[in-house]
């Protein structure tokens, strides 16, 4: 099997764009993307894009088109497919499009996500996020995706001594790190005072444990590795990649307080990319609620189970940290437009590994990882990057 | 020659609640919810109070300032989205109420929370062509929030009346202005009880693009900046909006505190700027400027420069009791009451 670089990455800002169509918003991604890998639109040979639910969000399906459309490579008649697996969804096109150049059907793909949320109002926009969950066992009986995760971390407090203090640690680093980031949705610092403070959501989650609803748009440049030196003298290898489904409701998993979709995606990326956690660096993880980072960082062993808490609070994480988690701000100050969440963690970790990171760059940084979610963690899709020798 | 504000009367209902009082019902902490809107009261219609009484209270205390014949109105125009009727004008009833009846015009107006200052428009530009010697125009609301919505803490009722002419105007408009744009941020369609709304989309595309391009469009019309003013006042939503949009154009809190009417009755739509004037006419001076700017739903602003003349000092402000004295002089109700009173309780059919 062929390796498979990273030689592009694009972003847009993440937020509330009023005025930002989802075709605005996925166009900018992409050319920067192109711009970036300095490819031609006659090198391309498809496009793989993740979104969730923009039938729902903006009444459009069929975005793979779309997509392709809008950015200009209709007449290229290129295959174009969306994927969608709830919050993973972006994370899952990457590791498709990878699996396309492994395989030596394609040479240069490109990678999109996007998802634009907030044409609607912020109840329907909060149904459409619960539909990743089980509709008819769960949604139906009135649990939200909140009240879900909040289970999680009711239990989590029970089983570990884990505290809202720690829970909040995650939210408070995390908007440290988006001050740093220019196209993070909220660049500002908050504190512990202002997590605890903010009204419930559902309890044991406040306001700020939650992450936003947001647009945006992010997109890679794929090339299998052979050919990646002809564009860029930088390419940043995909490692490894593993995928992993569980049950789709909560209350039929073996453990409310770890994911083991986590867990084994985790191990299949490590065992590909025959590394440790301990060699990672940086991670770009799932954060939708602050107690999803502290599972996050558990189940991909980089602290010990039941421990996430007090690791994040004593400033492991931190950036620069013993290892740096959202250095962009995570999904919680980032934002997450939800199908472009694992394409802007892939670019976050490329760029973290060119050292383009700007006022966030985690010093010597070689090796990162990319961790998403889809639902409350039926799916998980952990990606291993590596800056090339 | 300029047309302008001949007299003026504003109307605001006795019953007020607590935002804490109607957070108690829906299991949130209403006093945050106030403290975030900056509002500490709203007003409530009492069970025989609407649009009409409102607006037929506001025409009075206008024309119980000066002394002119009623037949001398030759419009009347009511700025609601509240009207009781769909189909039956609200300004008739005014017009008969205070005498005005039979020959002149009357029309009932919508565009959300600026249908009265619309009506002020138009009333400028009939009496600047001489189409008539004075034209009335009223906004007034009982305006409706969704039980247990964000906007039941705001939705308040009120209303003001402007008569509008050139003949001895106590404040001169030496200049309008609007600024209109398709853009959905709130609404009610025929036959709901309760309107929609954009969430978070009602502040920065919706009220704060329009309120702060109109005021700039006015600036420069009038060749002005917020220093040249003595007071402004701007549509209030909530206790917020209006004091972040003053501060970024430039006033200073001394020149908005006498026209911020919301903190104590809360958000009355078609009546807030105007019920803001009125309570800046109340205490203005010959010579003072008065900067103001609503803005409507849907969504538009319009501005106006005025100039106090010395003809204040011939009517009679203390006909009527000042909008201080109204906004003061309230009595507190629970929420069941205040449910009585806004028909939310399901009566026996006769």
């Amino acid at each position: 099997m062929r390796e498979v670089a990273v030689i592009g990455v694009g972003q847009t800002e993440f937020g509330e764009l009023w005025d930002r169509s989802f075709r605005d918003l996925g166009i900018e991604a992409g050319l920067k993307a192109i711009q970036d890998a300095n490819v031609r639109s006659e090198d391309i040979d498809a496009v793989y894009i993740g979104n969730m639910s923009a039938g729902k969000f903006i009444d459009q399906e069929h975005v793979s088109a779309l997509v392709a459309d809008y950015a200009g490579l209709a007449d290229m008649h290129l295959p174009t497919v969306r994927i969608e697996g709830g919050g993973a969804c972006g994370a899952i096109a990457l590791l498709q499009a990878r699996l396309a150049i492994m395989s030596g059907l394609h040479d240069i793909v490109i990678v999109g996500g996007a998802e634009k949320m907030t044409d609607v109002g912020d109840v329907q926009a909060a149904e459409i996020l619960s539909s990743t969950a089980d509709q008819e066992w769960e949604s139906v009986f009135g649990a939200t995706f909140a009240g879900l995760y909040a289970m999680m971390a009711r239990r989590h407090m029970h089983e570990y001594g884990t505290t809202r203090e720690h829970m909040a640690s995650v939210a408070v680093k995390n908007h440290k790190n988006g001050a740093l980031n220019p196209e993070a949705q909220f660049q500002k610092e908050i504190t512990m005072d202002t997590v605890l403070n903010s009204p419930w959501v559902a309890e044991p989650l406040g306001l700020f444990d939650c992450a936003p609803l947001s647009d945006g748009a992010a997109a890679l440049v794929l090339c299998s590795m052979e050919k990646a030196r002809k564009f860029t003298d930088a390419p940043i290898r995909i490692a490894g990649s593993g995928q992993a489904s569980d049950f789709l409701a909560v209350h039929d998993r073996r453990d409310l307080t770890t994911m083991d979709a986590t867990v084994v995606a985790g191990k299949r990326a490590f065992a590909e990319a025959k590394c440790e956690p301990k060699d990672v660096q940086v991670a770009e993880v799932h954060d939708n609620f602050t107690i999803t980072e502290i599972l996050a960082i558990e189940d991909l062993r980089f602290v010990e189970k039941g421990k996430g808490g007090p690791a994040t609070m004593d400033g492991w994480t931190a950036l620069n940290g013993k290892i740096s988690v959202n250095p962009s701000g995570g999904l919680k100050a980032r934002g997450q437009p939800v199908g472009a969440t694992g394409v802007a963690q892939a670019v976050e970790i490329v760029r973290q590994l060119r050292g383009q990171a700007g006022k966030r760059q985690v010093v010597g940084a070689t090796r990162g990882l990319t961790h998403t979610l889809g639902g409350t963690g039926a799916t998980a899709v952990v990606h291993l990057f590596e800056r090339g020798s | 020659m300029k047309t302008g504000i001949v007299s003026y009367g504003g109307y605001v209902p006795r019953y007020r609640i607590r935002p804490k009082d109607i957070g108690a019902v829906w299991g949130s902490d209403g006093e945050a919810m106030g403290r975030a809107l900056n509002i500490r009261a709203k007003s409530v219609p009492g069970p025989d109070e609407d649009v009409i009484t409102i607006s037929v209270e506001a025409a009075r205390a206008c024309m119980a300032k000066v002394d002119l014949e009623p037949t001398e109105i030759g419009a009347i125009y009511v700025g609601s989205e509240s009207h009781p009727y769909a189909v039956k004008p609200t300004a008739t009833i005014v017009a008969e109420a205070i005498g005005a009846a039979p020959v002149l015009t009357a029309a009932d107006f919508e565009f959300a929370c600026k249908a009265g200052t619309a009506a002020m428009q138009a009333a400028m530009g009939l009496t600047l062509s001489k189409m008539m010697k004075y034209g009335l125009a009223i906004g007034s609301d009982t305006s409706q929030g969704a039980p247990g919505d964000a906007l039941e803490y705001s939705a308040s009722a009120g209303g003001a009346a402007f008569l509008i002419g050139t003949d001895k105007p106590i404040a001169e408009i030496d200049h309008t202005v609007s600024y209109t744009t398709d853009t959905p941020d709130f609404w009610r369609r025929e036959g709901q009880r309760y309107p929609s709304h954009g969430g978070r989309f009602t502040g920065e595309p919706a009220y704060f693009k329009h309120v702060i391009s109109c005021a700039n469009l006015l600036f420069k019309r009038a060749g002005t900046t917020a220093a040249d003013y003595d007071y402004a006042v701007f549509h209030q939503p909530n206790g917020k909006f209006p004091v972040r949009v003053a501060k970024q154009l430039g006033f200073k809190d001394g020149q908005i505190d006498a026209g911020m009417c919301v903190r104590d009755i809360g958000n009355t739509y078609s009546g807030a700027i105007m019920v803001g004037l009125c309570a800046i006419l109340d205490e203005a001076e010959t010579g003072d400027r008065i900067f103001a700017v609503g803005y409507g739903s849907g969504a538009g602003s319009d501005a106006f420069d005025i100039t106090v003349t010395n003809e204040i000092a011939r009517i009679n402000r203390k006909a009527t009791p000042s909008m201080k004295e109204m906004i003061a002089d309230h009595v507190f109700i629970d929420y069941s009451t205040y449910a009585k009173y806004r028909g939310k309780i399901l009566m026996r059919e006769a």
